[in-house]
């Protein structure tokens, strides 16, 4: 019945680069997906309001700016607040592993450091689809 | 299902955005058939890739919303015939709106049908109609034939075109220049505005087609006042002319040929006859009426 995966890709925080979470939604694209892709400086309010209006499977944040506990956290509580805590979470950029842990703690299903190869992210994504099965 | 319909019906947003996913996935519940119609206004943004027609789109959101309107959006770009996929980025331009809980806006690949829009579409706009939008704004793909089939989802068709693209030689050329109930020079801001504007004057008047012209910067939001009331002015005319209620029937049996066609489509890969080309007719027509 729902075969279609509905991917939001957004890039919350201040520093100007959106190369990798470009590639990274034309590699889901190329997989089949439907990226929903927002560009920069999201507010996690944005990201949030964007994920019900788009009824999104997934989520995706790019963030490089450092700031990814902060926004994390916030963001986590915001889709708490409205009800959609259920859709999983994933987060990709300059992470160093213990921010990663603490991270996936708090609720974010995946960390995807630099340099991971698009085909695992591509599946893991999928697998991440699959396990809340929509 | 039904729980969901309730509450969309007293304005919950998540519900509304969870049928539409419901219609996307089962074309085949004719639900939103029952849905009584509010009156929405459907106002269809075309033209080619770039031109401007995301930026125009959130300018004249902000105007409406200046007036207290509700506004839905639908906004689709192109899905990939190879992969199904889509990179849906028209959002981009409508960040101003995404706090404003009178501002719904939704994402949708152009699907597989040769018409380029989604077939869903015409659900989808039911489906917001009944949720009470006064303004549903689609915007289409910005290529090749698919703006066609805007005029079946319509009410009134904005042809957003801009300086220095020579667009309006193809357009001649696809027919796409009739599509247009007003057409918006954007980007005017850029050098050539004017000459540009004379030249579609001089080629609409070859074939005696009077239709506004307006100008406009999406980006600063200039002349996007005139154009609403353009818009509004043209929905008035459509209204007592009769024109609004045609448009009406078209969507009606164009949306009714886009569900037999998939049917026939659907009955077809079922059927293993490719010897007797009237047999396989024959035996289409007979699953059709047999309603398989
Ligand atoms: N100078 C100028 N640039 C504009 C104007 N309107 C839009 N743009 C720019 O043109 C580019 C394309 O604008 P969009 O609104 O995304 O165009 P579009 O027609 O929706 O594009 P597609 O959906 O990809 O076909 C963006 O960089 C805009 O900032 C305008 O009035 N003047
Ligand atoms: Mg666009």
């Amino acid at each position: 019945m729902k075969d279609r995966i509905r991917v939001l890709i957004a890039k919350p925080g201040l520093d100007g680069h959106d190369r990798g979470a470009k590639v990274v939604a034309k590699a889901l694209r190329d997989a089949g997906m439907e990226v929903i892709y927002t560009g920069l400086r999201q507010t996690p309010e944005q990201i949030v309001k964007t994920a019900i209006q788009e009824d999104v499977d997934l989520i995706g944040l790019s963030i490089l700016s450092g700031a990814h506990m902060n926004i994390c956290s916030k963001l986590l509580k915001l889709m708490k607040e409205n009800g959609i805590e259920n859709i999983p979470v994933f987060v990709g950029g300059i992470i160093p592993p213990d921010d990663a842990e603490e991270l996936k703690k708090m609720g974010i299903k995946e960390v995807f450091g630099p340099g991971t190869p698009l085909s695992v992210i591509v599946e893991k994504i999928k697998q991440l689809f699959s396990e809340v099965g929509s | 299902m039904k729980d969901l319909l309730e509450k969309m019906k007293n304005g919950d947003i998540k519900s509304l955005a969870k049928l539409i996913s419901y219609l996307e996935n089962n074309p085949e519940d004719r639900f939103v058939d029952e849905l009584p119609s509010k009156g929405a206004k459907v106002i269809g943004f075309t033209g080619s890739p770039g031109a401007g027609k995301s930026s125009l789109v959130n300018a004249v959101i902000s105007e409406l919303r200046k007036e207290g309107f509700k506004v839905g959006v639908i906004a689709i770009d192109p899905t990939s015939p190879f992969t199904g996929g889509a990179f849906l980025g028209d959002r981009i331009r409508m960040k101003s709106h995404f706090l404003d809980d009178s501002v719904f806006i939704r994402s949708m690949g152009s699907g597989s049908s040769l018409g380029g829009l989604n077939e869903s579409i015409f659900d989808v706009i039911k489906l917001m109609d009944a949720f009470g939008f006064d303004y549903i704004l689609i915007e289409t793909v910005g290529a090749g034939q698919s703006e066609v089939d805007i005029v079946y989802v319509s009410d009134i068709v904005v042809l957003v075109l801009s300086p220095g693209t020579g667009d309006e030689i193809q357009f001649l050329k696809s027919g796409i220049m009739e599509i247009g109930d007003i057409y918006v020079i954007n980007k005017s801001d850029l050098e050539g505005a004017d000459y540009y504007k004379s030249r579609l004057e001089s080629i609409l008047s070859l074939s005696d087609i009077r239709k506004p012209i307006i100008k406009t910067v999406a980006t600063t939001g200039k002349g996007v006042k005139e154009l609403v009331f353009e818009i509004k002015q043209l929905l008035d005319k459509f209204q007592k002319n009769g024109e609004i209620k045609k448009r009406l029937e078209r969507r009606i049996k164009k949306h009714a040929e886009s569900i037999l066609v998939r049917k026939i489509q659907k009955s077809m890969e079922e059927i293993n006859e490719t010897e007797n080309l009237s047999k396989l007719i024959n035996m289409v027509i007979d699953n059709i009426c047999k309603n398989k």
